[in-house]
C-alpha cells in the first residue's frame, strides 16, 4: 500500500498546537501541586480533626472516585453502585467478625467479592445504553439488596455490628486512632492512584473515546463491550475496597450501605464535585459528608438540605466545583 | 442468487432493510471492485446511508448477504467488520468532541499498535504514535488545530478530522458517507486529491452529492432511488440514463 502522506517541515501554525499543549501541561502541574498539598493536609489532619470523621470522608471519597471511573471517564451512569460498596461491607464484616480474619485480608476479600458482583451486573448491564443502563443497574442492585435482606449472615435489619478492627497483618493494633487512620489513608491513596493511573493510561484513553462517541469507537474496530465491562469491574472492585475499609473504620455493616439511597448519594457526590475530573468526586464526598454531619441534629431532614444545595450547585455550576475551576483556569 | 465477480472485494446480494414495514433498502445487489473508487449516489432519502450501515453491520439486514473478499460477513459484528479492513466514516461527522485533534487520531492508531488494553501504564507511551498522527493531521490540513478540542472545529474541519482517523487504520476498503459535505471549495479540492492519493492500492466506496466530484474521482457509479438500484456504470453512462435524469430532475445535475 502506498504511503498516505509526506512529512513537511515545521511551520508557524504548529505554535497553536504547542500553546494548547502548554496549557495542558500547566493544568497537570497544578494538579500535582494540589495533590501534594492534599497529601500533606491528610497526613496532618488527625491532629486537628476528629479522625473517624476524616476516615469516613476518605472512604466515601474513594467510593465516589471509583464511581467516577464509570460515569466521568466511560460515560456509564450506574445507579446501583451501592451493591458493590455495601456488598463488600458485608463480606469484610463477616470475614473479620465471624472468621476472625486479619483486617487487610478482610478488606481485600470485600473488594474481590465486589469485583465478582461487578462482573455479573456489568455483564448484564453493558448491553444497554443510556437510561436503560442506569435502570438495569438499579434493578440488579435492588435484587442484591433483597438477597442481603434475606441472607442469614447479614442479620437483616440489625446488620453486622461490633466488627473488630483487629491487628493489621497481626502486627499493628488498629484500635489505636493514629494506626487505623494512617492505614485508611494508605488504602485511600492506593485506590485513588489506581483510578488515576487507569484514567491516564492507554486503556483509559479508549474509555474516553467510548464516552465521547461510542459508534465511532466501534467503527474504528474497538469491541466496546469488553472495555466497558473491564471498566465496570475495576470500578466495582475499588468501590468494594472503599466499602470494606468503611466497615473496619465504623465497625458496622448495615442495609443502608446497599440501599438505593446510597447509590444516589454517590451520584450526587460525583456531580457536585465534578464528574470526569480526578479530584472532583473527593471534594463532592467531603462536602456531602460534612453537611450530613453538620445538619444531623437540625430539625430539617438532612436529605432535604443536601438536595437543595445539590440543585443550587447544578444550576450555578453545571460542571461541578472542580469542573468549573478547570474551565476558569483554561481561559 | 448470482455469484459475484472475482475482482469484487465487497459485494451485496439481495440486501434489504425494512423499518416497521417501510423498505428503506430493497433487494440491492452491489459489487465494489478491488482498487476502484465507487460512488453511491441518489436523491435524499434514497437509502444510501442505510446501505452503508448494512455493509458495516451497524444495522442488521432484514434479508440478503454481504461478502467481503468472498467471505460471508453478514453475521459479523461491526467492530469486527472494521478489524477485517472495512472502515467507514459517518454522515453526521463523528469525532470525539472533548478530545484534542491529536488524541482523536491517536485513538485510531493505538489499537493496531497494541496500546489499547494497558491500564497500568502511563498514556505517555502513546507519544510514540505522534509522528504518524501528525502526518495524518497534516495530510487533511489540520496541523494548526492539533491541540484543539475536536468540538471547537468548524463542521468542514470535523469532516477532515474524521477522514484522518479513518485513514489512520490504513484499511484496504474505505467507506465515506458524504466526506466533503459542508466543506469550502478549497477543502473539497484538497480532500479530493487526498482520496485519489489514498485510493492507490485501496478500494473506496463513497456517497457523494457533489456530482462534479463524482465525475472527477469515481471509476464507477451506482444510483440508488427509493431503496432500489436505478442504474450502474461509469459516470457518463449513468448521467445520460433517462431514469437517472428523471430521479435527479431539477436537482444538482449540470
Ligand atoms: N433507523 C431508521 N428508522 C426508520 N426509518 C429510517 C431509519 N433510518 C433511515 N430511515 C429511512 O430510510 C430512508 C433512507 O434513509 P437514508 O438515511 O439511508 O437515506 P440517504 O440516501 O442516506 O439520504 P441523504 O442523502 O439525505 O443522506 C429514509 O426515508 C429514512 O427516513
Ligand atoms: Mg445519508
Amino acid at each position: 500500500m502506498t504511503s498516505l502522506t509526506q512529512s513537511g517541515p515545521a511551520r508557524p501554525e504548529d505554535k497553536a498546537a504547542t500553546a494548547a499543549h502548554d496549557r495542558q501541561k500547566n493544568l497537570s502541574r497544578i494538579g500535582l501541586v494540589v495533590a501534594v498539598i492534599a497529601i500533606i493536609g491528610l497526613i496532618a489532619a488527625p491532629f486537628f480533626v476528629y479522625p473517624v470523621f476524616v476516615m469516613t470522608v476518605l472512604c466515601f471519597a474513594l467510593f465516589a472516585t471509583a464511581f467516577n471511573l464509570l460515569l466521568g471517564y466511560t460515560g456509564l451512569l450506574s445507579f446501583g453502585h451501592a451493591a458493590f460498596f455495601g456488598g463488600a461491607a458485608y463480606f469484610t464484616a463477616h470475614a473479620a467478625k465471624v472468621w476472625g480474619w486479619e483486617p487487610l485480608s478482610a478488606i481485600l476479600l470485600g473488594a474481590a467479592g465486589a469485583g465478582l458482583m461487578g462482573l455479573v451486573v456489568g455483564f448484564v448491564a453493558i448491553r444497554r445504553q443510556g437510561i436503560y443502563f442506569a435502570m438495569v443497574t438499579l434493578a440488579l442492585s435492588q435484587m442484591v439488596y433483597f438477597i442481603f435482606l434475606q441472607a442469614p449472615f447479614t442479620h437483616g435489619e440489625d446488620g453486622i455490628q461490633n466488627v473488630p478492627r483487629g491487628d493489621l497483618l497481626g502486627l499493628v493494633d488498629l484500635n489505636r486512632p493514629l494506626n487505623i487512620y494512617y492505614f485508611v489513608l494508605l488504602i485511600f491513596l492506593v485506590g485513588f492512584f489506581a483510578v488515576w493511573r487507569i484514567v491516564n493510561s492507554p486503556f483509559g484513553h479508549v474509555l474516553q473515546a467510548i464516552r465521547e462517541n461510542e459508534n465511532r469507537a466501534i467503527s474504528l474496530g474497538y469491541r466496546v463491550e469488553r472495555y466497558k465491562l473491564a471498566a465496570f469491574v475495576m470500578s466495582a472492585t475499588i468501590a468494594g475496597l472503599a466499602g470494606g475499609t468503611k466497615v473496619i473504620v465504623l465497625q458496622i455493616a448495615t442495609l443502608t450501605d446497599v440501599a438505593w439511597q446510597m447509590s444516589g448519594e454517590v451520584v450526587l457526590m460525583t456531580l457536585l464535585g465534578g464528574m470526569g475530573t480526578i479530584f472532583g468526586p473527593s471534594i463532592g464526598a467531603t462536602l456531602v459528608i460534612t453537611m450530613q454531619n453538620y445538619f444531623a441534629t437540625s430539625d430539617v431532614p438532612v436529605t432535604v438540605i443536601v438536595g437543595v444545595i445539590f440543585v443550587l450547585c447544578v444550576l450555578l455550576f453545571r460542571r461541578g466545583i472542580v469542573g468549573e475551576a478547570i474551565r476558569l483556569m483554561k481561559r | 442468487m448470482s455469484s459475484s465477480p472475482a475482482d469484487a472485494i465487497l459485494s451485496a446480494r439481495g440486501l434489504t432493510k425494512e423499518f416497521l414495514g417501510f423498505r428503506a433498502v430493497s433487494d440491492v445487489d452491489l459489487d465494489v471492485r478491488e482498487g476502484t473508487i465507487h460512488a453511491l449516489i441518489g436523491p435524499n432519502g434514497a437509502g444510501k446511508t442505510t446501505v452503508f450501515n448494512l455493509l458495516t453491520k451497524f444495522l442488521t439486514p432484514s434479508s440478503g448477504t454481504i461478502f467481503f473478499r468472498g467471505d460471508d460477513i453478514t453475521g459479523v459484528k461491526p467492530a469486527d467488520v472494521a478489524r477485517l479492513g472495512l472502515v467507514r466514516s459517518f454522515q453526521i461527522s463523528a469525532v470525539f468532541p472533548h478530545l484534542t485533534v491529536l488524541d482523536n487520531v491517536r485513538v485510531a492508531l493505538q489499537r493496531k499498535a497494541g496500546l489499547d488494553t494497558q491500564f497500568w501504564r502511563s498514556n505517555r507511551v502513546l507519544d510514540r504514535l505522534d509522528d504518524e498522527a501528525n502526518r495524518l493531521i497534516d495530510a487533511v490540513g489540520l496541523s494548526a488545530f492539533a491541540g484543539h478540542d475536536a468540538a471547537e472545529l468548524p463542521y468542514g474541519r470535523k469532516r477532515a478530522l474524521e477522514i484522518a482517523t479513518t485513514l489512520a487504520l490504513d484499511p484496504p476498503v474505505l467507506l465515506f458517507d458524504e466526506p466533503m459535505a459542508g466543506m469550502g471549495v478549497e477543502d473539497i479540492g484538497r480532500i479530493s486529491d487526498l482520496i485519489r492519493r489514498i485510493a492507490k492500492g485501496r478500494t473506496v466506496l463513497m456517497v457523494e452529492h457533489n456530482l462534479s466530484v463524482v465525475a472527477d474521482l469515481c471509476d464507477r457509479v451506482t444510483v440508488l432511488a427509493r431503496g432500489e438500484i436505478l442504474a450502474e456504470g461509469d459516470y457518463d453512462t449513468v448521467s445520460s440514463d433517462k431514469r437517472v435524469r428523471e430521479a435527479y430532475m431539477g436537482s444538482e445535475d449540470e
